[in-house]
């Protein structure tokens, strides 16, 4: 049987995807946002997932105004880095998890959840910065990945709670794939930022980690945030952490946090990272990784 | 905190608060309308040969667009707020900012009253805040009670 063993939220700047490609990473400015993830890299390395389920927003790259969906699974057996106006990163192709990722599709649809299934697309930062931040530069990405793209861009994207019983749905999916797969589901984009306007700029640390905060444990009050208090606090594109409540919803009633990291900023944003695990008496190492044992191997 | 109950949502009044928050212009579907070529147009230049040709004469480009020529004009002005209240999402308008190869952050601080250094900076001393910012009513609110105590 395959299972849900973590849950992790993570930004998707597009600048950290430049940084991690030219070499940045390490400097003043990036310096600070990377390491907030060296413990990650580690513990992703001691993981060794089978397969993500990355929950992502399309910033208009495999989709433009002409179809708009909702909710989209990718069941494509792999996926380019797109192109999003400065050539595409320099970065593996995706591998996708097609037999997963339709077992998903039937599931998610028998329990009324209405995706739309694609086939073909490229992945843009969305995708391929929270994949460098885990795993580093690579020659090959270690896991395949199931595409999970949400509409966060054109209003109205999808309710909080919304979001939050696809979670559950995809959990149930996952369950009943007959393959033994370790399977980690991560949400990505946030935290506070805005891009657009004479508001641009706005940042909201303690709504941030209140936000943060409320992932962890067996508390649901975040599914039932409107979004208009998402816009007035965190910013117009602050509404991407809906993203993030599909992750925890997938892990069921209660959470342990292993890792957390803020920092402010990078570039117009609040970088927010998480590492959870389902708590729900699954039987999964609730210490973290001793990281520097693990560097040591 | 203020909490979602989706069975009682009513459409109206959640449009009504989108257009409530000072310096915004959130992607309704209303702009999504307005501005589906503007959009279309920016899409175009993920294609390398399409920025190209739209570099080499960007008027002769736009106008093989449906584009308003108030549209055009807000485009080669790079008058970003003005291709918002156009109907320009700034997630397609950013393939004009990687055309013309600037940084992201310094395009946004163009719709913003600083210059990049100072917007930059802003950044760095932990954004900008929400306080005053939340609200145009709430402040239209405060403003009137503050006239009244005089």
């Amino acid at each position: 049987m395959a299972r849900i063993t973590a849950g992790v939220a993570s930004s998707h700047v597009p600048l950290l995807g430049v940084a991690s490609d030219f070499g940045k990473d390490r400097d003043d400015y990036f310096g600070p946002i990377f390491a907030g993830y060296d413990w990650t890299r580690a513990w992703e390395e001691a993981e060794k997932p089978d397969v993500v389920i990355l929950v992502y927003n399309d910033h208009a790259s495999a989709f433009d105004m002409k179809i708009i969906p909702t909710f989209a699974i990718g069941c494509g057996e792999r996926y380019k880095s797109a192109d999003e106006g400065w050539g595409p990163r320099a970065v593996p192709d995706v591998e996708g998890h097609p037999d997963l990722a339709w077992h998903m599709a039937q599931s998610l649809v028998l329990d009324e959840f209405d995706m739309t299934i694609i086939n073909e697309m490229d992945v843009d930062h969305g995708l391929t910065v929270p994949l460098s931040m885990m795993f580093g530069k690579p020659e090959a990405w270690p896991c395949k990945v199931v595409p999970l793209a949400v509409n966060v861009v054109t209003y109205p994207p999808p309710s909080g709670n919304r979001c939050w019983a696809l979670g559950e749905a995809i959990r149930k999916a996952v369950e009943s794939f007959p393959e033994d797969l370790n399977v980690q589901i991560w949400g990505t984009g946030g935290m506070s930022h805005q891009l657009q306007g004479p508001r641009a700029g706005l940042i909201n640390k303690e709504w941030d980690n209140m936000f943060l905060d409320g992932l962890i444990g067996d508390s649901d009050h975040l599914r039932r945030i409107p979004h208009i208090e998402y816009l007035r606090e965190t910013g117009s594109e602050g509404i991407e952490m809906v993203m993030w409540l599909v992750m925890r919803g997938a892990l069921g009633k209660n959470t342990r946090m292993l890792h957390r990291h803020y920092h402010v900023p990078c570039s117009n944003t609040a970088i927010g990272h998480m590492v959870l695990r389902p708590d729900n008496g699954e039987g999964l190492d609730m210490t973290g990784r001793d990281v520097t044992a693990i560097a040591a191997e | 905190m203020i909490t979602e109950d989706p069975k009682h949502q009513d459409i109206h009044e959640y449009l009504a608060e989108m257009e409530d928050i000072p310096g915004t212009r959130v992607f309704t579907a209303a702009r999504a309308r307005v501005g589906y070529h503007i959009n279309q147009f920016a899409m175009s230049l993920m294609n390398a040969e399409n920025r190209a040709k739209f570099k080499a004469d960007e008027r002769a480009y736009m106008d093989e667009w449906p584009l308003t020529e108030d549209q055009k004009q807000a485009l080669l002005a790079r008058d970003y707020n003005r291709c918002l209240d156009l109907g320009g999402n700034v997630y397609f308008l950013s393939k004009l900012f990687s055309t013309d190869g600037i940084p992201f952050a310094e395009a946004v601080s163009t719709m913003t009253d600083m210059k990049f250094p100072e917007y930059r900076e802003m950044m760095m001393q932990g954004g900008r805040s929400p306080e005053g910012v939340r609200s145009i009513k709430a402040n239209e609110a405060a403003a009137a009670a503050k006239k009244e105590d005089r």
